[in-house]
């Protein structure tokens, strides 16, 4: 099944090339300027929809792989494929660009040509992190991200943009140079930047071990997992509703899929015995995530700590080290995605006709914006994990993973579903319900463009949620081969490792569970 | 004689003759750009012959090797972006004057000589010309006491620092009965040990004061407030790649049998100048305070080329320096664009709002501030990974964790004159930049190297692993 050209290449360097192009038209002309930014990511998405179609999932090995000389004295290439773990994630960011420059078509008015520009290198710079195998490149698109990023909040942001932008920029800054270090050590082993060489490296666990730590430092401050996350809730505050939704949807999962694609497969002895601390942090970020949300009175800040909370989900889930932990952790990211990425789109709506985010600013709002109600009900639902929706898939696979694991881990994780259902229900309660506050009595209803946007997210939230086999059934070889991989290292060691054979065992269970 | 044995030398005597040709036409031409353009046609004319150059001459005292060959290019680099960024910057501060630019062409020739000096009294010559040429450009504004300041407080150091330099070289000589650096390292391992580590010291301490290592630092900050901003542009690039030219060649192929000592001296220096450059950048007020602080922080950064003490090490290095080059010019030339009549353009706060009446130059200087601080894919990373690499790989992973963590606390100042430029509303009325062609053209060059190299560095990285690896 070929496709007629290099899928990945094209739908990383079209919005690039794409956004450098765009500096060519004059910043008055602010309508073109959208239009072609929208141009741009929806001919991003449609180049990318083989990836979805043509995928092979039949295998573990890399497809779409394209390879070529970069800096050939040091073996560097540029070096891009994807598998199932990585493909979802950069449909995820395709579809993500797309709703950031629908979203903010009215909410920005400063700058328009720098918002756009700085949106469409960023979508490229995520796709190419989760397609690069050659960990220069992965690093290159990894920190380039930073400065788009860096600006977006702190140019387009809130009150507190400038402050909010450098936290952000220094947190994930020193993580990541620390990565850097790692990086080189690896390359002074392994002789070469190829991930996949590196994936067959058995390295000896001291040196694993301060790898272990180096990579931690990256990609825990990108999840955030607890105790590095306080960056989280002051980006996502303060950054504009689009930079919030790539926040959430996108570039804190470039965090997890760092520990899925570097640290589990290439450092397996060291993250083995790390495990208890692991999940140990990924509960802690579930309960004080979720208790923090109960306290807050700031809607993005309120959805902000339940990301952490969430993010300890799929963290949990991929700790377990099982089938069913991973690919819960996979799915959950993607639901994460989703599901965070439309609330942040919702308090963008309202936020956009309010000006407020405070809680206590809003009050029966339902009858006032009916169908953002019902979409706002939705996502909800579909973050406290209701059965039939997306969320639940994701954590029921996650506890179930993690059950299998340590079992105390998922005991204590579930009460972290039972809290997110107290905040996120009342946060509900507390903006749509009761009496209409006389600030919101005559905001318009939702336009036309809003709701659209959201509708294709919650197209999402209900087909994963009816039949997540269509994204499971990408990831069954990759994350089979993943677990391989991790027992080969030290069979011995395999006492926390479940290994499914059969990936059609998750379904049947599924199939029995939920009534779907 | 044999006139052959002058060939390694033709760059430099062709060089000579355009100085002086300039020197002479500056006294019959009244037009100075007419002056700017000849100079930049030496340049071209003498970069004709360097690829010819190269070889020895007179039994190893003059040495022209890929290693030289890479920094006069990085010093024609500079000299040819400060030329392009002086002419409106000089008649702003009514200092046109056509001595400007013989004394440029006269300090570029003093780092040539540095670079290809094979013996330690032709190193000695060429820095020398060198510094003498630079301490008149930092005064070059006549009537600005901050200029003559600059000028007095370089030159009363610079001279104290030349001393130190030949009381080092005699030591040397002394000891080793040679000033000729080959023939050192045989030497000098049946030399008292304990005088050539004091030799040593030496060396180090006026190799420092020229690359502005700490504790030989503090001139750096007064002299690059005060001096002309097109001075202070080029002293950050010339002398200091000069320096390392010269620290280079008289450690790694002179110094041999020395090297665990001076590994251990300029591992510590370098610590100790990425600690106090990038901490006392981040309280500067004035951003040509600033990027002296980010100067002396970058020297920290290439130093630890040297520390390693392999061909991918100095490779990294010289790489460092022509990145640097770039990246360091670039900025100073948004600076220089600041400047206008009445508006000095070096308060940070002048920078507030930038980016709404000039967008083009602010994402300029953005791009110049990410490459500084090392973010991909900009320049300043591939400088910076390199650098680590060398470390790395000869198992000097500590020094490369303390180099990565000081670069991001240079995160943090750098930024800051993009969040000026960007986050901020404008508090005074911006008056308008002083654009000219030439000042454009600089900018663009530098623009384009630090996006070009950080893209595809491969030409670069290979040129510079072919200068490394000439010395052993």
């Amino acid at each position: 099944m070929e496709v007629g050209y290099p899928v990945l290449s094209v739908i990383i360097f079209v919005p690039i090339v794409g956004g450098a192009l765009m500096t060519l038209i004059p910043r008055y002309m602010e309508g073109l300027l959208k239009v072609v930014a929208l141009v741009i990511t929806l001919a991003t998405f449609v180049l990318s929809l083989p990836l979805f179609t043509h995928f092979d999932k039949s295998t573990h090995m890399m497809q779409f792989v394209e390879r070529k000389e970069w800096i050939s004295q040091f073996g560097i290439q540029y070096y891009v494929g994807v598998d199932g773990i990585s493909v979802l994630l950069i449909l995820l960011s395709a579809i993500t660009g797309i709703l950031c420059v629908l979203i903010s078509w009215n909410a920005i008015r400063e700058k328009v040509k720098e918002f756009y520009i700085a949106i469409l290198l960023i979508e490229g710079a995520m796709i190419g992190v989760f397609a690069s195998l050659d960990f220069f490149l992965f690093y290159i698109f990894w920190e380039a991200m930073l400065i788009p990023m860096y600006l977006i909040i702190g140019v387009w942001g809130g009150p507190r943009r400038v402050y909010a932008a450098i936290k952000f920029f220094l947190y994930t800054l020193i993580g990541s140079v620390l990565m850097l270090v790692g990086i080189i050590v690896l390359y002074k082993k392994a002789g070469t930047f190829n991930v996949l060489q590196m994936h067959d490296l058995h390295l000896p666990y001291r040196v694993q071990m301060w790898l272990f730590w180096a990579f931690l430092a990256a990609f825990a401050v990108k999840v955030p997992m607890w105790p590095v996350h306080t960056w989280l809730p002051d980006a996502h505050t303060e950054a504009p509703t689009a930079g919030s939704v790539i926040l959430a949807a996108i570039l804190i999962k470039m965090g997890a899929y760092g520990f899925l694609r570097f640290m589990l497969p290439i450092l397996p002895d060291a993250t083995k015995d790390m495990i208890p601390l692991l999940m140990g942090l990924s509960v802690v970020a579930i309960i004080y995530g979720a208790v923090v949300c109960l306290a807050q009175t700031d809607l993005k800040r309120l959805i902000a700590y339940s990301s952490v909370s969430h993010m300890g989900f799929v963290t949990l889930g991929i700790f377990a080290l099982n089938q069913q932990g991973l690919e819960g952790g996979i799915l959950q990211m993607i639901n994460h995605g989703i599901v965070t990425g439309a609330l942040f789109l919702c308090v963008g709506i309202v936020y956009e006709r309010t000006h407020s985010r405070q809680i206590a600013d809003y009050g029966g709002l339902a009858s006032v914006m009916p169908v953002y109600a019902g979409f706002f009900m939705l996502f909800t639902l579909a973050s406290i994990g209701l059965p039939g929706l997306n969320g639940f898939i994701g954590e029921f696979l996650i506890l179930l993973g993690a059950f299998k694991a340590k079992t105390l881990a998922a005991v204590l994780a579930a009460t972290g579903i039972i809290i997110g259902a107290a905040y996120m229900l009342w946060l509900y309660q507390r903006v749509f319900f009761n009496e209409v506050n006389e600030k919101i009595r005559n905001l318009e209803p939702m336009e036309f463009k809003e709701a659209i946007t959201l509708l294709i997210l919650a197209i999402f939230v209900l087909w994963i949620g009816v039949y997540p086999n269509t994204f499971l059934s990408f990831m069954h070889p990759s994350v089979s081969h993943l677990l391989e991989q991790i027992q080969r290292a030290t069979p011995e060691a395999a006492v926390a490792v479940n290994m499914t054979t059969e990936p059609q065992g998750i379904i049947g269970l599924l199939g029995s569970s939920g009534g779907l | 004689m044999d006139w052959s044995s002058f060939l390694p030398l033709l760059p430099e005597i062709v060089f000579t003759l355009m100085g002086l040709l300039v020197m002479t036409l500056e006294l019959l031409i009244r037009r100075k750009e007419t002056i700017a353009i000849l100079t930049i046609v030496s340049i071209g004319v003498t970069a004709y012959f360097i690829p010819q150059s190269l070889g020895r001459a007179f039994n190893g005292m003059f040495v022209s090797d890929t290693f030289s060959v890479f920094f006069k290019y990085i010093f024609f680099l500079n000299l040819l972006l400060t030329v392009l960024i002086s002419l409106k910057y000089l008649r702003i501060e009514r200092s046109e004057f056509g001595e400007y630019y013989s004394l440029l062409i006269f300090s570029t020739l003093g780092m040539m000589i540095m670079a290809s000096a094979g013996d330690l009294i032709v190193l000695y010559l060429g820095l020398e010309l060198m510094a003498l040429s630079t301490y008149v450009l930092a005064g070059f504004v006549r009537h600005s006491v901050r200029s003559n300041e600059a000028a007095l407080k370089y030159f009363l150091l610079g001279a104290f620092s030349s001393g130190i330099v030949l009381f080092g070289i005699s030591l040397i000589y002394a000891l080793t009965g040679t000033t000729l650096i080959q023939e050192l390292p045989h030497r000098l391992t049946q030399a008292e040990p304990v005088a050539s580590v004091v030799a040593l010291v030496f060396l180090v301490a006026s190799f420092g004061f020229k690359v502005a290592l700490v504790p030989f630092h503090v001139w750096t900050p007064d002299v690059y407030e005060g001096a002309p901003t097109s001075v202070t542009s080029f002293m950050s690039v010339g002398p200091k790649a000069a320096g390392f030219a010269a620290l280079a060649r008289v450690f790694i192929v002179g110094l041999t049998p020395l090297a665990a000592h001076w590994q251990w001296i300029l591992a510590i220096l370098a610590v100790a100048t990425m600690a106090v450059g990038n901490i006392l950048a981040i309280q500067q007020v004035n951003i040509k305070r600033m990027l002296a602080y980010s100067s002396i922080a970058h020297a920290g950064y290439a130093v630890l080329g040297l520390v390693a003490f392999s061909p991918n090490g100095l490779s990294s290095m010289l790489n460092y320096l022509l990145i640097y080059a770039f990246m360091n010019i670039g900025a100073f030339s948004v600076v220089i664009m600041m400047r206008s009549e009445g508006v000095t353009g070096e308060s940070l706060e002048e920078y507030k709002g930038l980016a709404r009446r000039y967008p083009f130059v602010s994402a300029l200087m953005l791009l110049f501030m990410f490459s500084l601080t090392g973010i991909p894919p900009t320049a300043g990373f591939i400088g910076k990974f390199f650098i680590f690499k060398a470390l790395v790989e000869r198992g000097l992973v500590w020094l490369a964790v303390v180099a990565v963590i000081f670069s991001v606390i240079s995160a943090y100042f750098y930024l800051r004159v993009v969040m000026y430029m960007y986050m901020y509303e404008p508090e005074m009325e911006i008056e308008g930049l002083s654009l000219s062609p030439a000042l454009g053209l600089a900018v663009l060059i530098a623009a384009i190297g630090v996006i070009v190299i950080g893209v595809y560095p491969e030409p670069v990285l290979t040129v510079a692993a072919n200068a490394g690896l000439y010395l052993p």
